[in-house]
C-alpha cells in the first residue's frame, strides 16, 4: 500500500507533460511517414519495405542542398521532389511488372530494393551519421527543459502535409481518381481513369513524404543509412493498428503508439519501449485484426 | 505407371546419394576457406529449407525465421556455457527445445492471420525476441553476444573426436540430408498433403473439416524446429552467439534463398543459400561490402522475372 501511495505522490507529472509534448511530435513525423505507405498500401496491395529507405534518402538529400545552399525549406522541396520522381521510376521498373500478381511478391521485391538503396547509401555516404543543422535555433522553457520551438514547428508542418493531402484526396481530380481506384480497381479502369499512371502518381506521391519526413527529422537525430529500418518497422506497426490502407486510422495510430512510447521511456529505456507499440501491435492483431481507430466491421 | 513410378524412384535415390557423396569428398579436395564456405552454405541451406515448409508448402511467408534460427544459437549457447565439459547432444537439445518454445509463442499469435499480415506479424515478434536479447546484457550478453569453446563430436558418449573443418563439414551434411529426407517424408505424408491443400485453398480446406488452424501451428512449430537445429549448428561452428542473427535482416536473407532457389522443393532453398552466398562472395571482391547493391538488383530481376527460382522447373519432379 505504501509503495502505491509513494508512486502516486512521486509521480512524475512534468516528466508526464514534457513526454507528451514528445510524444505528439514523434507522432506526426511518424504519421506522415505512415499516410504514405498506408496510402500505397490502400490503392495498389503493396507493402512497402524500401519505404524507410526512401525516408532515409530524402534525409541525406537534404543534408547535401542543406550544405550546398543553406537553405533549409529549398532542402525539403528538393528532396521531396527528387525522392518522388526516384518513387515514381522505382514503380514503373519493379512493381509495374507485378500488378495482378500474388501481393506477397511486391513484399520480396521491395525488401530488395531496400537492401540495395541502403548499401548505396552506405557505399556513397559512409558509415558516420550526418547532422542537418535546424533551421532555427529558438527555445522556449517547458518547465525545467529548454524546449526548442523547431520540435513544435515540424508537428505542425507534419500536420500541414497531412492536412495537404487530405484537401487534395478530397477535392482534386487526381485525388477522386486515386480514391476510386482504392475502391474499385477494375471499375475505376473500366470508367476510364488510367490506373496504372494512379499507381505510379500514388507511390511518387508516399515517397515524397516519406522524403520529407526524412528532411524534417535530420535534425534531431543523426542522419545514416541504417535510419530508415526503425522507422518502416514503426510505420508498419502504425498502419497495422490503424488499419491498412485506412488514412486517418494510421494517423490516430501513430500519435497513440509514440505516446505510449514516449511514457513508458519514463521508466524503462527508449530501446526497450519499443517493446509497448509492439505489444500494442500484437494485440490489435488479436482483437481487432481490421485496426483499433475504424468502426467495427459489419 | 508402377514402372514409371520406378524409374522416379530410382533416379531420384541414385541423384541424392550422388549429390550427397559429392558434398561428402568436397572438403577434402578445398581449401580451408572454401571448406568452412561449404559448410556455411549446407546450414544456411538448412535455415532455408526449414522456411520452405511454411512458404513453399503451407503458403504462409515468415519474416520473423531469425528469432527460431537465434533462439537455437542461444539455447546452444547456454547448454554449451552451463555444462562443462560442453556437451553437443545437450546443445541440440537445449537450442531445440528454446527454438520450439519460441515457435509456440509465435504460432500461438501469427496464425489467426494471414497473408501481408502474416508477415508483418512474424516480423514484429523477431524484433521482440531481438530487442529482448540486445537489452537484457546480463544473461545474452547484449550487443557483444556470448562466445564458447566447441563440444566434442561424439555418438552417445562414445568415441569423443574433436572437431576439425573436416568432422563439422560431416558432422553438418549428416544432419542437413537427414533432415531433408524427414522434412521430405513429412511433406509427402497426409499432414503435409493437408498443408499443400491450405496453401492452394484455405476455406475449401476448412469446409472438408480439417482443423486448418492446428495444421498451421504444426507446421511453424515444425518449421521453427528446423530453424533452430541450423542456429544450434551455426553456434557450434562459430562458438558464439550475437544479437545480429535475430535482427530481421536475417529472416530476409531466408526468404531471398527460398526465392531464388525455387519454393515448395525444400532443396531449392539450398540451392538458393548456395547461389546467393557465392554471389556473395563473387560480389564481395569488387564492390567489398557493398554487394548488397548488385546481389539485391539480381534478387529483384530473379523475383520479376523468374518467380519459381532456379529449381522451380524441377518442382512437379521432386515433390513426386
Amino acid at each position: 500500500m505504501g509503495t502505491i501511495v509513494d508512486f502516486f505522490r512521486n509521480f512524475p507529472i512534468d516528466l508526464l507533460l514534457i513526454q507528451t509534448v514528445n510524444g505528439i511530435v514523434t507522432g506526426m513525423i511518424l504519421a506522415l511517414i505512415a499516410s504514405g505507405l498506408t496510402l500505397i498500401f490502400g490503392i495498389m496491395d503493396v507493402v512497402n519495405f524500401a519505404h524507410g529507405e526512401l525516408f532515409m534518402l530524402g534525409a541525406y538529400l537534404g543534408v547535401i542542398v542543406m550544405a550546398t545552399t543553406g537553405n533549409f525549406w529549398l532542402a525539403l522541396v528538393v528532396a521531396s521532389l527528387v525522392i518522388a520522381l526516384l518513387g515514381a521510376a522505382l514503380q514503373i521498373v519493379t512493381l509495374r511488372p507485378l500488378l495482378g500478381r500474388d501481393p506477397l511478391m511486391t513484399i520480396l521485391v521491395t525488401f530488395g530494393i531496400s537492401l540495395v538503396l541502403q548499401n548505396y547509401a552506405l557505399w556513397q555516404f559512409g558509415p558516420v551519421a550526418r547532422k542537418i543543422p535546424e533551421p532555427f535555433t529558438g527555445h522556449f522553457t517547458l518547465f525545467y527543459l529548454e524546449y526548442p520551438w523547431y520540435r513544435l514547428v515540424i508537428a505542425g508542418l507534419s500536420a500541414a502535409i497531412i492536412g495537404a493531402l487530405w484537401l487534395f484526396l478530397k477535392f482534386g481530380t487526381f485525388g477522386i481518381w486515386i480514391r476510386a481506384t482504392t475502391q474499385d480497381r477494375t471499375m475505376a479502369q473500366a470508367m476510364g481513369i488510367p490506373v496504372p499512371w494512379v499507381h505510379t502518381a500514388v507511390f511518387a506521391l508516399g515517397s515524397g513524404m516519406a522524403a520529407a519526413s526524412g528532411v524534417l527529422f535530420g535534425p534531431l537525430v543523426g542522419v545514416d543509412h541504417a535510419m530508415g529500418l526503425d522507422w518502416v518497422l514503426k510505420a508498419f506497426i502504425v498502419v497495422v493498428v490503424g488499419g491498412m490502407g485506412n488514412l486517418g486510422g494510421s494517423i490516430a495510430a501513430a500519435i497513440f503508439v509514440s505516446l505510449l512510447e514516449s511514457y513508458a521511456a519514463i521508466w524503462v529505456s527508449p530501446s526497450q519501449a519499443v517493446i509497448v507499440s509492439f505489444v500494442v501491435l500484437i494485440l490489435t492483431l488479436l482483437f481487432r485484426p481490421t485496426g483499433l481507430f475504424v468502426p467495427t466491421p459489419k | 505407371m508402377t514402372k514409371i513410378r520406378d524409374h522416379h524412384t530410382i533416379v531420384f535415390w541414385t541423384g541424392f546419394v550422388v549429390i550427397v557423396a559429392l558434398l561428402g569428398l568436397a572438403p577434402l579436395g578445398l581449401p580451408e576457406f572454401w571448406r568452412r564456405f561449404l559448410t556455411e552454405i549446407l546450414i544456411w541451406g538448412l535455415l532455408a529449407m526449414s522456411s520452405d515448409v511454411l512458404i513453399g508448402y503451407t503458403g504462409m511467408i515468415s519474416f520473423g525465421h531469425s528469432a527460431f534460427f537465434g533462439l537455437g544459437m542461444y539455447g546452444a549457447a547456454a547448454a554449451l556455457i552451463l555444462f562443462s565439459p560442453p556437451n553437443l547432444w545437450l546443445a541440440i537439445a537445449f537450442g531445440l527445445v528454446a527454438a520450439a518454445a519460441v515457435a509456440l509463442f509465435v504460432a500461438y499469435f501469427s496464425i489467426r492471420l494471414r497473408d501481408i499480415y502474416f508477415a508483418i506479424t512474424t516480423l514484429i515478434f523477431s524484433q521482440i525476441f531481438y530487442v529482448i536479447i540486445f537489452t537484457w546484457t546480463d544473461v545474452t550478453g547484449g550487443e557483444n553476444g556470448l562466445t564458447f569453446t566447441r563440444p566434442r563430436l561424439s555418438l552417445f558418449g562414445l568415441f569423443p573426436v574433436r572437431f576439425t573443418t573436416y568432422t563439422m563439414h560431416w558432422f553438418v551434411l549428416a544432419v542437413v540430408a537427414l533432415s531433408y529426407l524427414l522434412l521430405r517424408r513429412v511433406m509427402h505424408s497426409p499432414f503435409g498433403m493437408v498443408l499443400q491443400s491450405i496453401r492452394e485453398n484455405e476455406a475449401r480446406t476448412r469446409a472438408i473439416g480439417y482443423a486448418v488452424q492446428r495444421y498451421k501451428m504444426v507446421s511453424v512449430m515444425l518449421s521453427g524446429l528446423f530453424a533452430g537445429l541450423a542456429g544450434v549448428l551455426y553456434a557450434v561452428q562459430k562458438e558464439f552467439a550475437a544479437p545480429d542473427f535475430v535482427y530481421f535482416l536475417v529472416s530476409g536473407e531466408t526468404v531471398i534463398y527460398n526465392v531464388m532457389g525455387g519454393i515448395g522443393t525444400l532443396v531449392g532453398p539450398i540451392v538458393g543459400a548456395a547461389f546467393f552466398l557465392m554471389l556473395r562472395e563473387t560480389f564481395s571482391r569488387f564492390f567489398t561490402e557493398h554487394y548488397l547493391i548488385p546481389v539485391g538488383i539480381i534478387f529483384i530481376a530473379m523475383v520479376i522475372f523468374t518467380p519459381q527460382g532456379l529449381l522451380g522447373f524441377a518442382r512437379r519432379w521432386l515433390n513426386k
